[in-house]
């Protein structure tokens, strides 16, 4: 690959990789490292620590859960109105998320569709609790793991499948034992994806659950409210943050990063 | 009759009208042409491809039936099919791909792995229990896959160009050992191919499919 590229285009192109790569290394030189350790055992940001990690392996393995079975059926089922299923299923993905908090309040609040039903029958009351915080990184990750999980799915061997059934196999063990462990790495990396994307979540949960605390507040939400009280502690929970991210994409990287 | 196809099978623009029948210990060899529709026949039978009309029966049992609604899904039919491209599930071992069916029918796991034994050293295949198939020769594949078929004990044996995949010195090697399992083999068989020499090596009886991919042929013999 000894291609020639023109020096403007060089150019250019370095001023796009500068401008991610500047605000990044900022936090780096910014971040008051002989601090870093007292900073990070303050209780405050080991409570949004935390629940943070809580609350997003949770959202993770739920969208896991019922994923899955959502890729499957839009990639395998062959009823009509399946495509605006598919359109409802990933919308959250191009959704401003404080939209998606709001309608969350609408279905899940006191007052909401469902809400009001849960509060009255059950005195179940979800909003500004940690299961809203779930439930927002949940409605906000999972159709990045149906997104992918999916694309597998469209692609794996039907073949294989025939061959099971004519083998006597049900079509639901068929999905368990031929279709599941064909689409492994799939999976793991929807996993990581949906994790990654609950623990950055901010604007649904913040919405839907509020910021609070010890109870709610998560690592983006504490970000964000420290930005004008303590700027250095903020710096220090952005650099967790940024810690955990390139975590994930080094994890990935052997399936997002093989570019060559 | 083991197995009786009387009607129209299609896939596609493709449609063919077919009536023949085969009794147990019976080898129904189909010859024809690519896209004459020998592997669309097979994947009718196992309920992959649904009949356009007519009825496909085994043991006095219908199997599919568009007219009267009768349809038996593919695995509840007691039939094995050896594909043309084999099909192994690349994430099992050797043994494990023998014995899904039998587990897949509820069948204890003790006694799968004893059956799957018996059946993977019938094709000699005794010491690649624990051998992936991409592991294999493409002989060695064709034999668990007879292997995988056979297992099942089933009724009626499909095998879709049983030697197609193969390298020549398996062939010979195939075509010595194809005649010695299926004699062990009761029910009725069904061999795809394109190669008059297995028929000669294998068959009792010959189905040509010789006419043009056209509608509405009239009916093979058997």
């Amino acid at each position: 690959m000894n291609q020639q590229i023109s020096p403007s285009l060089k150019i250019v192109a370095a001023v796009a990789a500068l401008f991610v790569a500047l605000p990044l290394l900022s936090i780096f030189v910014r971040v008051p490292w002989s601090d870093l350790g007292d900073m990070l055992s303050q209780k405050s940001t080991r409570d949004a620590l935390l629940i943070s990690l809580q609350t997003s392996i949770i959202a993770a393995v739920i969208s896991g859960i019922f994923g899955v079975p959502l890729a499957w059926l839009l990639a395998r089922s062959e009823s009509r109105g399946l495509s605006a299923l598919r359109v409802v299923c990933i919308t959250p993905m191009v959704l401003p998320p404080v939209v998606g908090g709001i309608a969350l309040l609408t279905a899940f609040g006191r007052r909401g569709i469902l809400g009001q039903y849960l509060y009255d029958w059950f005195n179940v009351s979800l909003p500004f609790t940690r299961t809203a915080v779930v439930m927002a990184q949940v409605f906000v990750a999972m159709p990045f793991l149906v997104l992918a999980v999916e694309a597998t799915f469209r692609q794996s061997d039907r073949g294989l499948e025939e061959a099971a059934r004519t083998m006597g196999a049900s079509p639901s063990r068929v999905f368990f034992t031929i279709a599941l462990p064909a689409a492994r790495p799939a999976i793991i990396a929807g996993l990581a994806l949906a994790w990654a994307r609950s623990l950055g979540e901010f604007g649904a949960s913040i919405t839907f659950a509020g910021s609070f605390p010890g109870r709610t507040q998560t690592l983006p939400m504490a970000v964000y409210e420290l930005v004008s009280i303590d700027y250095r502690l903020s710096l220090v929970l952005s650099l967790v943050l940024i810690f955990i991210s390139v975590g994930v994409l080094a994890a990935m990287r052997d399936r997002w990063m093989t570019g060559r | 009759m083991s197995i009786s196809l009387q009607g129209t099978i299609g896939r596609g623009e493709f449609e063919r009208t077919l009536n023949f029948s085969v009794a147990d210990g019976e080898v129904l060899a189909i010859t024809g042409p690519n896209g004459s529709g020998k592997s669309t026949i097979i994947h009718t039978i196992a309920g992959l491809v649904p009949l356009r009309s007519g009825q496909l029966q085994s043991d006095n049992i219908t199997w599919d039936a568009p007219d009267s609604k009768q349809w038996v899904t593919p695995e509840n039919r007691t039939c094995a099919v050896v594909f043309q491209d084999l099909r192994l599930f690349p994430h099992m071992n050797v043994m494990s791909n023998v014995a899904y069916g039998l587990r897949a029918r509820g069948i204890q796991k003790d006694e799968a792995i004893e059956r799957s034994q018996k059946m993977l050293k019938r094709v000699g295949l005794s010491s690649f229990e624990s051998r992936r198939p991409t592991d294999l020769s493409g002989g060695e594949r064709q034999r668990v896959a007879l292997a995988r078929g056979l297992v099942l004990e089933p009724r009626v044996l499909l095998l879709d160009e049983p030697l197609s995949a193969v390298d020549t010195a398996s062939r010979a090697a195939l075509r010595e050992l194809l005649p010695e399992v299926l004699s062990g083999f009761a029910g009725a068989t069904i061999l795809v191919t394109h190669d008059l020499g297995d028929v000669e090596a294998l068959a009792t009886a010959n189905l040509s499919l010789n006419q043009p991919i056209n509608h509405q042929n009239p009916a093979g013999s058997s």
